[in-house]
């Protein structure tokens, strides 16, 4: 499996912004509809600036879509990004499936031995 | 089956995974725990792990390589963070560079290992957590088997025809 290095660049921006409490939990609270910046401020004991940066992050990483609405932002979930992290968490998960697999056989070749 | 069960949280980029053998706890803690059994399963037969050092204790650490179907090695490491046999295993892996070394920017992960008795056998519960991309992209190539497809074949396969 080679990695291809665009993808990996991709996927770099896509698990730093994931490794941010804040961010994930902006993730979770756009994710049924958008909000504005100042909705998600209000919900942060930081400033609005700060949650724009996150927001901004986020954004980079393809995890959340900004709109603009008059005077204000609307960010919404994107929903393809955050595909892309549970597509990982797929393949991981085969893995573990394997070597659950490989633990029954040697469990079974105990059995076999006299 | 073998897999009972497995929880993603793709916003904490965390996999837990449950699993159910019909041997006793003390049998499946042995395969944690002796490096030479843990070989024989870490790894993919395409993918084979050595572990060149397992010290098996609270802040020991363990190192190994995988050595890929070109001779290609992937070294890591683990560094075992609570020890309650039979039962309880907590672990950080990592990458490690040529010299055995950690790679820090790679990321560190974290595995918390536990076995219950459940009168039949025993039931694994293993929670992975991933810091990096790359450090999850990399776990990925280093354990995979095959292509997906036919992974999730043989495993099919494999479970179908195992009683367990």
């Amino acid at each position: 499996m080679v990695v291809d290095e665009l993808r990996e660049t991709e996927l770099d921006r896509l698990f730093q912004a994931f490794a941010d409490a804040t961010r994930r939990d902006i993730v979770r609270r756009v994710s049924d509809g958008g909000l504005s910046v100042s909705g998600l401020a209000g919900h942060y004991a930081m400033s609005f600036a700060a949650v724009q940066k996150h927001v901004a992050v986020l954004d980079r990483a393809g995890l959340v879509t900004k709109e603009r609405r008059g005077r204000e932002q609307l960010v919404r979930a994107n929903r393809d990004g955050l595909d892309r992290a549970r597509q990982l968490l797929d393949e991981y998960e085969a893995i573990w499936r394997q070597r659950a697999g490989r633990i029954a056989d040697i469990l079974l070749e105990d059995e076999e031995k006299p | 089956m073998t897999v009972i069960s497995s929880t993603q949280s793709p916003e904490a980029l965390s996999l837990t995974i449950v699993a159910e053998f019909g041997a006793g706890v003390e049998r499946v803690w042995q395969l944690w725990e002796d490096p030479r059994q843990l070989e024989r399963w870490w790894g993919p037969p395409t993918w084979p792990a050595t572990f060149e050092a397992f010290d098996f204790q609270p802040g020991g650490k363990a190192s190994y390589y995988m050595t890929g179907p070109d001779g290609t090695k992937a070294r890591g490491w683990w560094r075992f963070t609570a020890i309650g046999a039979p039962d309880r295993l907590e672990l950080e892996d990592g990458f490690a560079d040529d010299d055995g070394n950690p790679v820090a920017e790679m990321g560190t992960g974290r595995m918390a290992v536990t076995l219950e008795d459940t009168g039949a056998g025993t039931r694994m519960t293993v929670a992975s957590t991933f810091e990096s991309a790359e450090q999850m992209e990399k776990m990925i190539q280093m354990g995979m088997e095959e292509g997906m497809g036919e992974a999730m074949g043989q495993i099919d396969a494999i479970l179908a025809g195992q009683p367990v």
